[in-house]
């Protein structure tokens, strides 16, 4: 069973049509990254998948008592809200001071603890955004382009321990991402997304079926330029998780 | 020195002061302030037509507090402009309840009573009715704490965590109708957005936690009241404005003096 299904999702705002009979699903496991160009209702599934947009029509079934966690792409905290690290960890739920220590040194945020969440770097920022949902024991993590202003190498060590954690506790994995190198090389399953779902399946699939294509062009032209995904295909070489193909199917 | 009216005073006002600290908190947190003036006008309205049916003066205020919160929450989703559309809500309210109550027949009201607050007229029972609304506030806000806070951080994050931001929001809302009714008698209808305001700024400078500006504006709350009272009685001042001058004084101490982590 799915931990995640949606069917047949229909939102619109204001009279514009934003997701036009949507089906994504999850299965335990398995890393689903969703691609679209800007404004073709990534975000909006997402909210959907969370429950903080109910669909004009269709469907989304959980397993029941699914263990969810999410990263947002970005989270504003107001100056007048303080909050430390370590607080912050435990919203809603508090956990044993052990237990946050343990995650606190995987997502390589020890040390940080008593910082207050304003005075983060971006990086810093997302790791802790990150071991806060994994806190939670999730079954499903779900991810809105969590690496979004983040460097190159703080991206790559973000996406390693995603997937470490995904080997280690199994869980899926729901997400948004623009870098098209990393949706290539760290996802199972590739969907594609303007407003239905254009295509999906294995990333090599997906990269070569015409929809995808016509939405991102192919080669260094097009997609890559809008993406401004500035680290061309040589990159592959020194990248330390180009296995892209390991878990298709 | 106590004198007895002088001693309900002091717990009415510490009473509210426990109250609004950490709803005040979230005022601040949600910038919510003006809202918090919507409601507290919206107060008047309700005296006039508790007065007019003659009903009791808290429950008038309660339920028109009550209905401009829901109104202004439900406009705040619909994505009206809040500024503007909150100006006119808070200060039509405000208005209207003052020619309304120049309506009601028979006895004169003591309109500056209402809108300054008259603490130190504060009775018995009123009392039980301050710390009853008060002790409500604190315990709904502690119990629904953690989801108060996180839908105070994100409706996504909320919502993953399965706490419905909507839901929390109204709690608040409840929350501010039942202080508003309450703390009229203490502070006044254009004084009590301050009591909110002031004392979770001031604790705001001090503290590294949501918690700990909770109880830091609850403590300064209460101190400006006692402070307050103090002064009233001293210099023979008016006594709402009194504490909400000692919190503004206690504001600008932190503002020059304290730490800002």
């Amino acid at each position: 069973m799915s931990l995640i299904a949606a069917r047949d999702i229909h939102v619109s705002y204001g009279g514009a049509l934003v997701l036009d009979g949507v089906d994504v699903e999850v299965e335990p496991g398995e890393i689903v990254t969703l691609v679209g160009p800007n404004g073709s209702g990534k975000s909006t599934l997402v909210k959907v998948l969370l429950g903080v947009v109910r669909p004009d029509r269709g469907t989304v079934t959980r397993v029941p008592g699914l263990r969810l966690g999410y990263v947002p792409q970005k989270l504003h905290i107001d100056a007048s809200l303080p909050m430390t690290v370590t607080r912050f960890l435990s919203l809603p739920t508090r956990h044993a001071p052990a237990e946050v220590a343990a995650v606190a040194a995987r997502s390589g945020i020890e040390g940080l603890e008593q910082r207050q969440m304003t005075a983060l770097s971006g990086g810093q920022f997302q790791r802790v955004l990150l071991a806060r949902a994994l806190l939670t024991d999730p079954q499903l993590l779900v991810l809105d382009e969590p690496t979004q202003g983040l460097d190159q190498p703080g991206e790559a060590s973000f996406y390693e321990l995603l997937e470490q954690v995904r080997r280690e506790t199994g869980m899926g994995v729901f997400m948004v991402s623009h870098d098209l190198h990393v949706v290539m090389s760290a996802s199972d399953r590739v969907v594609c997304l303007n407003h239905h779902v254009c295509c999906s399946g294995t990333p090599t699939v997906v990269q070569s079926a015409p929809e995808y294509r016509a939405l991102f062009g192919h080669g260094t032209h097009g997609a890559l330029a809008l993406y401004q995904h500035d680290h061309d295909h040589e990159h592959d070489h020194d990248h330390s998780h180009g296995h892209g193909g390991d878990h298709a199917g | 020195m106590l004198d007895d009216f002088l001693l309900r005073a002091a717990l009415a006002g510490v009473g509210i002061a426990l109250a609004a600290g950490p709803l005040g908190s979230f005022v601040v947190w949600r910038r919510m302030a003006y809202f918090g003036d919507a409601t507290a006008h919206a107060a008047i309205l309700g005296v006039a037509l508790a007065l007019i049916f003659s009903a009791p003066v808290t429950l008038g205020t309660l339920l028109v507090a009550l209905a401009m919160a829901a109104a202004v929450s439900w406009l705040s989703t619909k994505g009206h402009a809040m500024d503007a559309t909150l100006g006119v809500l808070s200060h039509s309210a405000l208005a209207l309840g003052i020619v309304a109550i120049s309506f009601v027949p028979g006895v004169r009201v003591d309109l500056s009573a209402f809108l300054f607050g008259d603490i130190l007229a504060v009775t018995r029972p009123d009392l039980a009715v301050i710390w009853g609304g008060a002790g409500f506030v604190v315990a709904l806000l502690g119990w629904r704490w953690s989801r108060l806070l996180t839908a105070t951080l994100s409706r996504e994050l909320a919502a993953a965590s399965g706490i419905d931001a909507d839901r929390e929001g109204l709690v608040l809302t409840l929350a501010l109708a039942v202080v508003v009714a309450v703390a009229l008698k203490v502070v006044g209808a254009l004084l009590i957005a301050a009591m909110l305001i002031i004392p979770a700024a001031a604790a705001r400078g001090l503290v590294r936690t949501p918690e700990g500006m909770a109880f830091g504006a609850a403590a300064i709350g209460a101190a400006a009241a006692l402070g307050g009272l103090w002064a009233s009685y001293s210099f023979d001042t008016p006594a709402g404005p009194s504490i909400v001058t000692v919190a503004a004084g206690l504001f600008l101490l932190v503002a020059l003096f304290g730490r800002r982590h």
